[in-house]
Parts: structure tokens; sequence; C-alpha cells
């Protein structure tokens, strides 16, 4: 395989994770303090539309990549009304985003559908962007794959290194003691909760903005899916994460491989789209197949409703 | 301020009233979305729910869509009743397609009642296998059943759209993507002359008194009622987690296959990639605002059939997108999920201590 392919392929894949670490990353520190969010896809999709209609109406796609992250934010509000405050069934109530958010984008979407934006320029990173083979694909790239690394190092450091991140995380584990101890549970939950749906918006606003940008009904495939399963194939750990986001976006640029190896091969190209949903299923299955490994790595308290009685 | 305050027990009859405070909701949520558009919210209204039934043929299109509604959330319901969360009746309702297609294809020009009696065994079988695939990762190697029945979903959407790109391509059809239109003798039987309701209409009530049994008159089906309620008692009373989970997803697998059979035997009369029109995420819908109740996925069942018909009308009479039925849809659900707080919970008004 000669390196240009190599370098397009690495590029590709990079590209194709981001969206992925970005969600992911939300929905971990969500699913730290407890909270099971699956909503992912419909705050994408709401994301998604979002940063389209504003980036387009503006002109400026950083107010649209702003406007996805209110929308993705807007709509996990919504979700901790319901299972924070009222106490609603977490996994129904995620489910019950995901249909409203995928539904609601495609009404506001309609009259967008014929819409295209105009490409936003890589942010070129002088020096390092001349390594041979992974200098354009690293640091060649859109602003928001330096935005995900940022991400990522700041909620390390959050998690693993601050006193919030540590209360955070204890109100995940035992939301009880965290609340006999002067903790304010649901208020953390919430921030965390609408933190995980700004994310979500930003990764939509990435895929209309950014990787295609055009608008198309059920344009986010499955990827808010496919977020949710990652952390659960991280075991909620941030660099198993971006390691993860990385295969995914691999698999997902698939038919660049086929292309690229010079084989003589025709696969459907159904085939190959198919792939991250099966991928999903395997990693699944690896990383379910120990019951401890997910026992143990998964905070206590994920899904439960907790109240702080008087 | 306004407090929620534990209720001693919870209130049977708030059970049964929060489905209608959502339908409510929902209805105050349409006339505000309505005006938001700057459309007249009466005239939304009469667009959206009454002019869809105004007349007998209204009528049996909702009783038409109603019927994959039907069979898909009752298979569904006896899955959540026992905390088996298959989500992806949409996948399976394809595969349940295909397979009742590809009887109907291999079948093309014969003559005989045994090509619908072997698309219809063929369609639930479809759906059962692919349900069958979370069941068994479930079992076997405690995957999370949420994740992997929705993934495939994307994958039955994947397989259908190559078959009817290839092996199922009609090849006199100028490469549109869909089969040949089947045989009279692949389709059901009208069973109201002069429109389109067929015999699956049929195959929904019975799968509704079906479920019914099962849910409360068999042991199976106490047992996992109990297993919803009570993991734990359930573990302790010796019943197995693994047949529930194998009932309830294949329950869902088998109504959602059967629910695809009838559409590519019914309305559509062929296969192409649109089999679904998300009869398999809206039955979720359903079966929660039925409260996973048979007598309850009826009416429910009917009311989003009409929201379905509804988009229709409000697409060609008030210019507006038909995917504005998946939003009351969703609306729907989370107005209910929200007043369920009423089943445990009471508002009070409590003075702020000064």
């Amino acid at each position: 395989m000669e390196t240009s392919i190599l370098s397009s392929i690495l590029f590709a894949t990079v590209i194709a994770g981001t969206p992925l670490i970005i969600v992911a990353l939300g929905q971990l520190v969500a699913e730290k303090s407890g909270v099971l969010n699956l909503g992912a896809e419909g705050m994408m999709a709401m994301g998604a539309i979002a940063g389209f209609a504003v980036t387009l109406h503006s002109g400026n796609p950083w107010l649209g990549v702003l406007a996805g992250m209110l929308a993705g934010a807007a709509m996990s509000f919504l979700f901790a009304v319901v299972v924070l405050t009222l106490m609603g069934n977490q996994v129904a109530s995620g489910l019950a985003l995901s249909i409203l958010g995928v539904g609601l984008s495609a009404f506001i979407g309609k009259p967008y559908e014929s819409e295209i934006l105009p490409s936003v320029g890589a942010l070129r990173i002088p020096l390092l962007a001349d390594l041979p083979v992974i200098g354009d694909a690293l640091f060649n790239q859109q602003a928001l794959v330096y935005f995900s690394w940022a991400l990522f190092a700041g909620i390390v450091w959050f998690l693993y290194r601050s006193r919030s991140g540590l209360v955070l995380r204890a109100v995940g584990e035992s939301p009880s003691s965290a609340h006999s101890i002067g903790y304010p549970v649901i208020r953390i939950r919430y921030m965390a909760t609408i933190f995980g749906g700004a994310m979500a918006g930003i990764g939509g606003s990435f895929l209309s903005v950014f990787y295609t940008p055009l608008w198309v009904e059920g344009m986010v495939s499955g990827r808010g899916w496919i977020a949710i399963a990652l952390v659960v194939f991280a075991t909620w750990r941030p660099f198993r994460v971006l390691v993860g986001a990385y295969l995914f976006g691999g698999v997902m640029v698939a038919q660049l491989f086929v292309q690229g190896s010079n084989l003589d091969i025709n696969i459907p190209s159904q085939f190959l789209s198919a792939l991250p949903y099966l991928a999903t299923i395997v990693v699944l299955v690896i990383i379910s197949r120990d019951q401890n490994t997910v026992r143990l790595n998964a905070p206590v308290s994920l899904g439960q409703p907790y109240r702080p009685e008087a | 301020m306004l407090r929620l305050e534990r209720r001693p027990e919870a209130s049977q009859m708030m059970s049964y009233a929060s489905p209608l405070i959502a339908v409510v909701l929902m209805l105050i949520g349409g006339l505000l979305l309505f005006s938001a558009l700057g459309k007249d919210p009466i005239e939304g209204f009469k667009v959206f729910f009454l002019y869809p039934i105004s007349d007998a043929y209204g009528v049996s299109e909702l009783l038409l869509k109603a019927t994959p509604l039907m069979l898909c959330a009752i298979g569904l319901a006896v899955g959540f009743r026992a905390n088996v969360w298959n989500i992806g009746a949409e996948g399976q309702l394809i595969a349940g397609g295909i397979a009742a297609s590809a009887v109907a294809l291999y079948f093309y020009e014969a003559q005989g009642a045994h090509i619908l009696i072997l698309m219809v065994i063929a369609g639930a079988i479809g759906g059962m296998l692919w349900a069958a695939i979370p069941a068994f990762l479930k079992i076997r190697f405690n995957t999370n059943e949420i994740l992997v029945s929705l993934m495939l979903v994307y994958v039955a959407q994947l397989l259908v759209s190559w078959l009817v790109h290839g092996p199922m391509m009609d090849p006199d059809g100028f490469n549109f993507p869909q089969s040949r239109l089947f045989d009279d003798s692949a389709l059901l039987p009208i069973l109201w002359e002069g429109t389109r309701l067929n015999l699956a209409f049929g195959f929904a009530i019975s799968a509704l008194l079906v479920g019914y049994i099962f849910m409360f008159r068999s042991f199976a089906g106490f047992q996992m009622q109990v297993a919803g309620y009570a993991k734990d008692a359930a573990r302790y009373a010796g019943f197995s987690a693994k047949r529930m989970i194998w009932i309830g997803l294949l329950s869902g697998g088998g109504m959602a296959g059967l629910a695809g059979m009838s559409e590519v035997a019914g309305p559509m009369g062929q296969i192409t990639d649109h089999v679904s029109n998300n009869y398999g995420f809206a039955a979720i819908i359903v079966a929660f605002v039925a409260r996973l109740n048979p007598i309850g996925i009826f009416f429910a069942s009917l009311l989003m059939a009409l929201l379905y018909l509804g988009g229709e009308q409000a697409q060609q009479y008030l210019a507006l997108p038909s995917s504005i039925s998946n939003v009351f849809q969703g609306m729907l659900l989370m107005f209910l999920l929200g007043s369920d707080v009423l089943i445990n919970y009471r508002v009070r008004w409590k003075e702020v201590a000064a």
C-alpha cells in the first residue's frame, strides 16, 4: 500500500472517530454520575440540524457548533427533568428522547434538505503537519479534532485529578452516601446530564457542518447508539473511549481500505456499511463475556433513580 | 412552592389516568406547535385528528395502519413485562418481510393457499431469527439486548437494501430498487370490500387475545410479571431467567416478523427498501402508553395510527412535513413518562418556611 493511501485512510479514520469521541466522552461523564441517557442518537440529530441551519443562515460554522451544543443541552435538560425531577424510567425516557430527537430533527430539517454548506478548511499545525504519513492525518485536521483531544485531556483531569470529579464519581457510586455528607446529588446529576447532551450536540453538528456539510434525514445513522456502546466497551475509562472511537472510525471508512488494497474484490456497498454495526455487536460480546469486567467498572447506581428523602 | 410527596402506596387510578393526561398534554403541545408554525391551531387540529377518520374509508385506513403496530406492540409487551428490552422490532419486522417475500417470489406465478400459509410462517420465523441473535448473545455472553437489537435494525435495513438492489430486484423493473409485484396468491385477502383492510387485522386481534391469555392466565406469563417487578424474588422462586429472555425476545420478533409479512403481502404487495414506516419504534411507544396491557394496546395503536394518518393529511393540507407524526409520537411518550410520577407521588403546595 502506498504511503499516500495509508495517510488518507488514517486521515479519514481520525475524522470519522472524532464525533464518536466527543459524544462518548460526554456520555461517560453523565454515566459516571449515575445517569444513563439512551437519547444520544436524538440529541446528535438535533445538534446536527441546529448546527446546519445556524451555519447556513449566519455563514459562521462556529455559531453552528454553538447552536448544536445548545440544542443537545436543551434536549438533555428535558430528559433530566423527566428522569431526575419526575423520576421517570431512564431506559424508556432515553428511548423517548431518541425518537423525539430524530423525529423533530427530520421535521425541522425538511426545508434544508437541498442545501449544501461550503466546506470548512483544515487547521494546520506548523512543523508537526510536515511529519511523514501521520502529519496530515493528525495535524492538518478540522479544529474539532483538536477539540476532541482537549476534551479528552480535560475529562481525564476532571474525573481523576479534581475534587469535583471525585464528588461526581461518588454520586454515581453511592448517591445516598454522597447525599448524607451534604452533596446536592440531583443538581450534580443535572449538570453531568446536560454536559453529556451538550457534547452530543457538538458531535451532531460536527457531522452536518464539517464531516458531510449537508443535512439528510437520519444522517446520524446510529452513531449515537454506537457512542453509548463505546462507553460500555471502554469500561467507563476515557482512554479506552479514545482508542475505541478510532477503531470504529476505521471500520466506518472500511470502503477506503478496500479501494486502497488494489484487490479485485466486489463487495456490495451495503455489506461494508453494515460493518460498524456488526463490529459494535462483536465488541459488546467481547467485553460482556466476563460479567465481572462490566460489573466492576460500571458506576454502581447507573440507571437507578434516586430521590433524597426530606 | 410545589413539592412532590410520596404516596403511601402506588395509585391504581393514576396508572390509568396518566396515559390520558399524556394524550391531553400532547394535544396541547400540538396546538402550540401549530400556532408556532403560523397555522390556525383549530384548523390544524381538525386536519390532523378529524379529517383522517371522517369517512368509512378513513376508518379502514386507520385499522390498516394500526395492524402492524398492534402486532409489534403485543409481542414487545410480553418481553417488556419481564424487563427484556427488545427495541429492535423495526429490524425484526424487516427480517419477517424479507422472509415472506422470499417465499412469495419463489412461488411466483404459482397458485394455492399454501403460499400464503408459508409466507405467514416464514415471516414469523424470519422475525424470530433476527430476535434470536440478541437473545442468544444475552444468555451466552450477557450482552445488552438494547444495543444489540438496535444495531440489528441498521443491519436489516442494509440487508433489504442490498436484496432489492440485487437478488430480489424486479428483472423487468428498470432497475428500480423493488421486487416484482406479488401474485394475487401471495396477497392477504381483503376483509372489508372496497378498502385495503386485509386479513392481517384478524391476525392482530388474535394476537391481542393470545397475548391477553398468556399474560393473565398462564403460569409463564405470571412468572414474567414477577420477574419484571422483582428480579430477585423470581430468581429465588426458581423461575428460569433464560427462558424469560427467550420468550420475551422471540415473541417480540415473531410478531414483528408477522407484521412485516402483513405489510409486504398487504398494502405494499411487493418488497422495497421501505418495508417499515418506523412501526417497530412507534410500537414501543404504543406498548408503554398501553401500560403493556393488550386492551390498552388496541386503543393506543389506533391513536398512534391516527398520528400517522394525521401526518399525511398535514403534509397534504397544511404543507407540513409528514415527520410531524414522529414529533407527536415522541412528545406523547415523553409526557407519559413524566406524568407517571403521579402514580407514586402527589403534588402538594407547601409554604416555604420563612
